[in-house]
């Protein structure tokens, strides 16, 4: 097994960490990194709960090595409220009381924040494509749903 | 003078939907779930060496190998390990010591320094296996022809209310006659008898499980884990490893979904036996996904049969009803499920002759568990099937069937218990007006078929008779509290509303309370389980005892500071306040440092610390051959399921538009969570309806994986779920409340499964309703080439 030093800005802050060649970022980013927020739910690709935007885009962390992400940009659900302010997701998902045991959310509102990102105002059907493969087995999704459509409502840009 | 602050002008905090208390932490990541807990660099990992047979005599076990493989610290076999485990019959070893009855049983345990060594180590023990015949149906099972699983079945330690039969695979047998269903059949006008095998499911919370064990010099052991039975791990893991209680502490943080799954023992053991051969050193045991659908508990398959009649008036006259159960290879809950599902056979309806057997029948399948729903969902599965073939049969309007019979205040109970008062026909009109029962609403296509249903439950928590519940409500210097429970927030709720009740019963906003978390078996007050849906009433009545003790010595400080009677005080909003004299004082000022007596004379009062307890001590025994006694359960939460489906006559899909969910949780705590327990649950029920079923061949899981076994997912939630609060006050509840969580699922199935048919003219039987399924009966039944 090989080691590498990668460098990887990680919810805004640049940081050097060595790693093994068959570290998932999942790994990278819960044991080496103390980022335990990113959750594992099947390590396999299937439930969404380890979902991170790499570049920009959700992935799950599961399914990638964290050599590949030499000089990538990741933002965790630690990095979407700033400064103590919540994103609108994270505000939105409270108030429609779309959180339970909270294990799958993580996953929904990194999803949720890639959504909106690419699509400001998407139609219901659109929000329930985009969390299709993040699955919760608490909250039957329908807050979760609305939750989003709220969010994008509340779009600091938004009308 | 102020205006005084009374009652009437500050918001009660029960009854309010105010957010989670546990929401912000889990939405920017920081909350604390087990597998999130740090051990630094000297945490060591754990794997499990299993059974790949369904049912054998383990020969030889050898190790040496496994033992020199650097990195390797501990390999554990169950030669260590003689005592037996269990919840309510002890009938399994922590390890197999010579025999494995399902695949996946444990047969070693390694502890090593990557969970990649650990993996290696597995596949370096040698276990030679003499295979023996299987058991992979109940009623085969139950049957003398069958191979007998557990041969020591008569000498296992049990709980006085469970019945096994040894030399038979039968671990309970529960029977109920009341009435005389003989004398009754020739009086009913219809007769209908119908069989269903509803599949084992699989829990799949989203967090898998975890538990990391330390055992110190002294043999102390200490438990991390997600965990719904934080007490009761701690009491059966002390009894088998002839530990005391108190030297086992177990700490819980928030539990990633939990649906029964993470009741009672199940990995916890394996990391603490693991654990005792590396002392000092944590030992991390984390199930892959794949072991969490084949090891977890599952939930057991069911074979039901019923007969039932009723005459043409739309009485029901008489219920014959056998249940076998497949219990799995052991069994941790399935005999109390079997007990569940016996005293509550006749569904929720009035019934003057029952005849019911049920049976928990040992297999070799996986271990069979408690699920939400503890055995309601599928024993409701076929009987609310049936109670609509009735009323088709006699010609009358299925909600109407069910408001003849459903149970009301005072009806007499399959068990001869005498019903408390209950909402129960409240919500059935409630669903089937939001449904708009009657109305045939179009399809939305031409090649789809519209339909609608409607379906009952009942549900009591099955646990036994005494279980108790304890709290804590402890005053800081600034008037917020600190509640300690035992019971365990796993996503219903628990926390939120045992702040609000806290804060209701002290006399302060919500907001002032905090939960503390983690639980803690060395700090946390005893609370027997977090299942059955009993915290809301249970523990909510403990956190009203110890917050009405905190306020009574609040207030008799106050009286005696002031020469006043403690009757004409109160507290609210933060404040001691008095009717008489118009005083008031703030908490803040006294509930630490007590209150200063005029002209120095000294000090009354100091640091207010509440306690509470609860615990029901009317639950009677049942007689072991009629099943008849005067208290079966403590109380049931009731309630009504209606759905609007399409059925794709082109591919046999069944989309499920809307639900309807009515409830009657005696006082909604939290009206919001209710409703969001209502919610959940509802498509929980909708995912076993449509897709859930582990297929077992032989004994071995065809589907573990995500996308092998599906569950339902955003496309698949209806567009809308109509929840509807009935609130008819339960006697010894806090405020009224009773439980709701589990209850949420138990009708859907049934619900669905009546809509098919109104939408296609076929009852489809056992869930779930898959495509295929569906597909095949319409062409079976000549609607589709």
């Amino acid at each position: 097994m090989s080691f590498h030093r990668i460098g990887i800005t990680i919810n805004g802050e640049y940081e050097q960490v060595d790693i093994p060649s068959n570290l998932t970022l999942l790994q990278m980013l819960r044991d080496k990194l103390s980022l335990t927020g990113t959750k594992n739910g099947c390590n396999a690709g299937e439930c969404g709960a380890c979902t991170v935007l790499l570049n920009g885009e959700p992935v799950n962390s599961c399914m990638v090595l964290a050599v590949e992400c030499q000089g990538a940009d990741i933002v965790t659900v630690e990095g979407l409220a700033k400064d103590g302010v919540l994103d609108p997701v994270q505000q939105a998902i409270i108030d429609h009381g779309g959180v339970q045991c909270g294990f799958c959310t993580p996953g929904i509102l990194i999803s949720s924040r890639a959504l909106l990102d690419r699509n400001p105002e998407p139609t219901e059907d659109e929000i329930r494509e985009a969390l299709v493969g993040n699955l919760c087995r608490c909250t039957g999704y329908i807050r979760i749903v609305d939750a989003v459509k709220d969010a994008a409502a509340r779009q600091p840009w938004s009308g | 003078m102020a205006t005084i602050t009374t009652p009437d002008n500050v918001p009660h905090p029960v009854g309010d939907s105010v957010p989670r208390v546990d929401a912000r932490e889990k939405v920017i990541g920081s909350a604390l779930f087990a597998d999130d807990l740090q051990f630094g660099p000297g945490l060591l990992y754990a794997r499990i060496k299993r059974s790949p047979h369904p049912h054998a005599l383990i020969k030889r076990i050898d190790a040496s190998k496994a033992r020199t493989l650097p990195g390797v610290k501990a390999v554990v076999t169950g030669e260590a390990f003689p005592g037996y485990i269990g919840l309510y019959l002890q009938d399994r070893h922590i390890f197999c010591r010579d025999r494995v009855r399902y695949v996946g049983d444990p047969v070693a345990g390694v502890a090593a320094n990557s969970e990649e060594i650990a993996e290696k180590a597995l596949e370096l023990i040698a276990v030679e296996y003499e295979p023996l015949p299987g058991v992979f149906d109940p009623e085969y099972g139950a049957s003398p022809q069958a191979p007998l699983l557990h041969p020591d079945l008569g000498k296992y330690v049990v709980a006085n209310f469970i019945f096994p039969e040894p030399g038979s695979n039968i671990s309970n047998h529960f029977r109920i006659r009341k009435g005389d269903v003989e004398a009754a059949w020739p009086d009913c006008d219809v007769i209908i008898e119908r069989s269903y095998r509803i599949p084992h499911v699989q829990h799949v919370p989203i967090e898998p499980h975890v538990a990391v064990a330390k055992v110190d010099e002294q043999g102390r052991v200490t438990l991390w884990g997600s965990s719904q039975s934080p007490f009761a791990q701690r009491n059966l893991i002390a009894k088998s490893l002839g530990l005391s209680q108190s030297d086992v502490q177990v700490i819980a943080p928030y539990v990633g979904g939990g649906f029964g799954c993470k009741a009672g023992v199940s990995v916890e053991a394996l990391a603490v036996a693991i654990a005792m051969n590396v002392k000092g050193r944590p030992v991390k045991l984390r199930l892959t996904r794949e072991e969490e659908f084949y090891t977890a508990f599952v939930r057991q398959g069911l074979v039901s049969h019923f007969k039932m009649g009723c005459n043409k008036e739309g009485r029901l006259l008489a219920m014959e009803v056998k249940f076998y159960w497949d219990g799995g290879a052991y069994t941790e809950y399935g005999v109390n499920i079997t007990r569940a599902s016996g005293y509550s056979s006749s569904g929720p309806y009035e019934v003057p002759n029952v005849k019911t057997d049920s049976y928990c029948v040992y297999t070799n399948h996986p271990v069979g568990g408690p699920m939400r729903g503890f055995g309601m969902p599928e024993m409701h599965s076929g009987l609310e099937q049936c109670i609509d073939e009735l009323a088709y049969a006699i010609e009358m309007d299925p909600v109407q069937f069910r408001k003849i019979n459903c149970v009301k205040k005072g009806s007499t109970l399959v068990t001869g218990m005498v019903m408390h008062p209950t909402g129960l026909s409240e919500c059935l009109v409630k669903a089937a007006e939001a449904i708009g029962w009657g109305r045939k609403d179009p399809p939305s296509a031409p090649n789809k078929r519209r339909g609608k249903g409607i379906a009952l439950m009942w549900k009591a928590p099955a646990m036994p008779p005494n279980a108790g519940s304890s709290a804590k409500v402890a005053l800081n210097e600034d008037a917020t509290l600190t509640v300690s429970v035992g019971g365990q927030e796993i996503g219903q709720g628990s926390f939120t509303i045992a702040a609000q009740m806290a804060a209701g019963a002290l006399g302060v906003p919500w907001d002032w309370v905090r939960v503390a978390t983690p639980i803690n078996t060395d700090y946390s007050p005893y609370e027997w389980q977090t299942v059955a849906s009993r915290l809301t009433w249970s523990m909510g009545n403990a956190i009203v005892a110890a917050a009405r003790d905190a306020r009574k010595q609040i207030l008799d400080m106050v009286a005696k500071a002031w020469s006043e009677n403690p009757d004409d005080l109160d507290i609210i909003d933060g404040k001691v306040i008095s009717y008489k004299s118009e005083e008031s004082i703030s908490l803040k000022d006294i509930v630490i440092y007590g209150i200063s007596l005029p002209d120095n004379q000294g000090w009354v009062g100091g640091p207010v610390m509440g306690r509470g307890n609860f615990m029901p001590t009317y639950v009677t025994g049942l007689d072991p051959q009629t099943g008849q006694g005067p208290r079966a359960v403590v109380h049931y939460t009731t309630g009504a399921q209606a759905v609007e489906i399409e059925v794709d006559m082109d591919t046999g899909k069944v989309e499920v538009i809307r639900g309807v969910a009515a409830f009657d949780v005696g006082k909604a705590i939290n009206p919001d969570m209710v409703k969001a327990q209502m919610e959940g649950g509802f498509v929980q029920g909708l995912s076993t309806a449509l897709f859930e079923d582990l297929k077992l061949k032989a004994g071995v899981l065809q589907n573990s994986s995500f996308v092998d076994y599906r569950i339902a997912t955003s496309t698949d939630a209806p567009q809308s779920i109509e929840a509807i609060i009935v609130e008819v006050p339960q006697e010894d509840g806090p405020w009224g409340a009773r439980g709701i969580g589990e209850h949420a699922m138990v009708p859907t199935i049934p619900a669905v499964a009546n809509a098919i048919y109104d939408a296609i003219g076929i009852r489809p039987g056992a869930p779930p309703y898959t495509s295929e399924k569906i597909y095949l009966a319409m062409q079976d039944a000549g609607l589709v080439d």
